[in-house]
């Protein structure tokens, strides 16, 4: 058993950047030439203002949670360099496979705000039409995913879509992200030994964001890093600073490109922080040491992109105190329509069981809309 | 016209619909090179290539997982998984996945995609080899369960299963692989989801079968015939959404039922279908509905012809029902 000495130091962020781990920003900004992606400028910028943005849709989020208006958020505090970064390296035609942390993603693929915001209420403009948790979106449109709440189902599903885009000749890689817990699942293993086997175009995202809820990393894993396991495969792996946006960029391009060239699976170790708790539903002052939150909190990937920003000369408070008024305004926006919407229709609840409602679904239908109604929906 | 047994009649449709279609592929254990441990994928590998038939790691998550998402993406995927009794690391990726995502994602995911396995005992399996687990997937919303008894209807209905635009479970009764032997036509045909057939009418007792266990229901209707109590004998072939027309039109007509299944009998499907016919057709009832069932064990190896629900088990309870 491990002890508390033993752990404590295997947490810190300086620990977390030993050995061969790829870094682009300083931490006063500037940047290392061999691994710098050259981003032009605004793209930068962009990627930074969806981080911002990000940033506070999650914290406006979880204070909707507190007030009792929305029933259940699970973000990403901490974790927007590696969301944003790895998202913004997938091509347009490539796909996103999420766990549940990715809103930033789905934003950054041009998903209406106030679609995702539906999504919370889950009111009749949800694009899911209320049938699942809030943070539970899907859209096909932009080849991203649909959210399911068991860990790690999505992977081996990566492995599929990849190969069948390959199969039907489409340059299409798929990028599939899940967290350091589901490295312990059925999925992961079956995914990976599979994406090696078929060298499907799939780079597998694992943000190491050291616990999964209550669980510290060192007890998901015996293994001494989470990309290590990649080599069990025969598919490469690699760790980024996952609190470094072009770190991020340049790590995940890399390996699409490899997965589109034919090269096989990538898997990626973004080494990160979850600063917020699991979810809205959790507490983490039940087990983790403020301490520790601390010294992650001065390795915030907002600090250090901003800092790259100013070495640029391209950013500035007043753009900053803008980008939030303009955020949270159009937020605000967002929130009262949604509030304002009805819940979804009430027999939609026997929609898309089946393509086709068959006579069971039919006879209960019938019978729900003539039986008694409770009064309240979320 | 060419008689088959259910190994050919199940190998033509595949190779039909393979032809038909470029975006249907097989995955699975030895399905590809071998053609499956039963040999009902044989050929299609030499014929299709190893891009279309793909032998697979042995995990069978691995093997959902994939199938899934080459579904997601537009494929028709028909995985197998080599026996229904290995189907379970598979089960959170067919009941949590392949069964929601249309529902889940408002509809804009499908998953239309068959599951083959063979299911069922009566071939010295013992426990890992013979069990029936349909009502498992029966009691997840979202899933279509077939299973055939013979070549013609398992041709028809696989055909139809692959051109359903949901996830199907298709249940292939092992017993029955090389048992039976019928004509089947060459040409393509389908059987609708969701329709059972009547394979033996009578008015005194309507009994209720699907698999390999139809052909003891027949022997013991057949038995019954000597001593003046005429059975009614139903296949059911989909097994859900069941044909409960044409359920409650016999059992209105008869009055008396026996359901038969090999699965275990407490919440077997047995238990579903009575209670729909005491829904549907309660004040037509003349005796207590029974099941002749698997018993609530695991099943067993040297014992199994005691286990399953064979002739001698299905006629005193018909002729009880009938005389009840």
């Amino acid at each position: 058993m491990q002890t508390t000495e033993q752990v404590v130091p295997i947490r810190t962020p300086e620990a977390a950047l030993e050995g061969e781990i790829v870094r682009v920003i300083n931490p006063d900004g500037s940047t290392r030439e061999e691994t710098d992606p050259k981003l032009p400028a605004e793209k930068v910028v962009a990627l930074y203002r969806a981080m911002v943005r990000t940033r506070i849709i999650d914290e406006q989020l979880v204070k909707l949670q507190r007030q009792g208006r929305i029933g259940f958020h699970i973000g990403s505090l901490g974790e927007e360099a590696c969301i944003i970064g790895s998202a913004a390296a997938m091509r347009e035609d490539d796909w996103i496979l999420p766990c549940y942390r990715e809103f930033g993603a789905l934003l950054l693929r041009g998903f209406p705000l106030q679609s995702y915001v539906d999504n919370m209420y889950g009111n009749c403009d949800d694009q899911v039409k209320g049938r699942q948790m809030p943070d539970h979106y899907t859209s096909r449109k932009d080849h991203f995913g649909s959210v399911s709440s068991p860990i790690g189902t999505q992977i081996t599903q990566a492995v599929g879509l990849g190969w069948a885009a390959r199969a039907k000749g489409k340059d299409e890689a798929v990028g599939v992200y899940f967290g350091e817990g589901a490295t312990s699942s059925n999925d992961f293993h079956a995914g990976l030994n599979f994406g090696g086997v078929y060298k499907a175009p799939v780079v597998f995202l694992c943000r190491n964001n050291r616990w999964a809820i209550s669980v510290p990393s060192e007890r998901q894993t015996a293994s001494r890093t989470f990309a290590e396991k990649a080599v069990a495969y025969g598919i490469r792996g690699v760790r980024c600073d996952g609190n470094d946006l072009l770190a991020t960029y340049r790590t995940v391009r890399d390996a699409v490109e490899r997965a589109s060239r034919g090269e096989g699976p990538t898997l990626v170790e973004m080494l990160t922080y979850r600063l917020g708790g699991h979810s809205t539903s959790d507490d983490p002052r039940a087990y983790r040491v403020q301490d520790e939150v601390e010294r992650w909190e001065r390795t915030d990937p907002m600090i250090r992109t901003r800092r790259h920003l100013d070495q640029l000369g391209v950013w500035s408070d007043a753009q900053e105190t803008q980008l939030r008024d303009e955020t949270l305004a159009e937020l605000r926006g967002c929130i009262q329509r949604a509030e304002a919407k009805d819940p979804p229709e009430l027999d939609s609840i026997f929609d898309e069981v089946f393509e086709e409602r068959p006579w069971h679904l039919e006879e209960q239908r019938e019978q729900m809309l003539a039986g008694p109604r409770t009064i309240k929906h979320h | 016209m060419p008689e088959m047994n259910l190994v050919q009649a199940i190998n033509l449709a595949l190779k039909q619909e393979m032809r038909r279609d470029e975006d249907v592929v097989l995955l699975g254990e030895d399905v590809g090179k071998v053609g499956g441990v039963f040999r009902v994928t044989q050929g299609l590998y030499d014929e299709f290539g190893e891009d279309r038939v793909l032998d697979t790691p042995l995990a069978e998550t691995g093997i959902i997982g994939a199938a899934i998402g080459m579904a997601l993406y537009g494929l028709r995927p028909v995985p197998e998984i080599q026996f229904a009794d290995f189907i379970f690391p598979a089960f959170d990726q067919i009941v949590s996945e392949a069964a929601k995502f249309r529902y889940r994602s408002g509809g804009e995911y499908t998953v239309p995609m068959v599951i083959r396995s063979p299911v069922g005992g009566g071939i010295r399996g013992g426990h890992y080899h013979s069990q029936s687990p349909e009502s498992l997937f029966i009691h997840t919303a979202g899933l279509t369960v077939v299973c055939p008894s013979n070549p013609y209807d398992a041709k028809g209905l696989l055909t139809s299963s692959i051109r359903t635009n949901d996830p199907v479970l298709f249940f292939e009764p092992k017993r029955v692989y090389r048992a039976v032997k019928m004509e089947v036509p060459e040409e393509e045909y389908t059987i609708p989801i969701g329709k059972a057939k009547v394979v033996r009418e009578g008015e005194h007792v309507t009994c209720i079968a699907w698999g390999a266990m139809l052909f003891e229901a027949l022997s013991s209707a057949q038995e019954l015939e000597a001593k003046g109590v005429e059975v009614e004998v139903i296949d059911l072939r989909t097994l859900w959404p069941v044909d409960i027309e044409t359920i409650v039109e016999s059992v209105k007509r008869t009055g008396r039922v026996v359901v038969v299944h090999e699965a275990p009998k407490a919440c077997g499907f047995g238990a579903e279908l009575i209670s729909l016919i005491m829904e549907k057709a309660f004040l037509h009832l003349e005796a207590p509905p029974v099941r002749v069932t698997g018993w609530d064990t695991p099943f067993p190896y040297t014992l199994e012809n005691e286990y399953l629900p064979l002739q001698h088990r299905i006629t005193p309870a018909l002729l009880e029902t009938a005389q009840y």
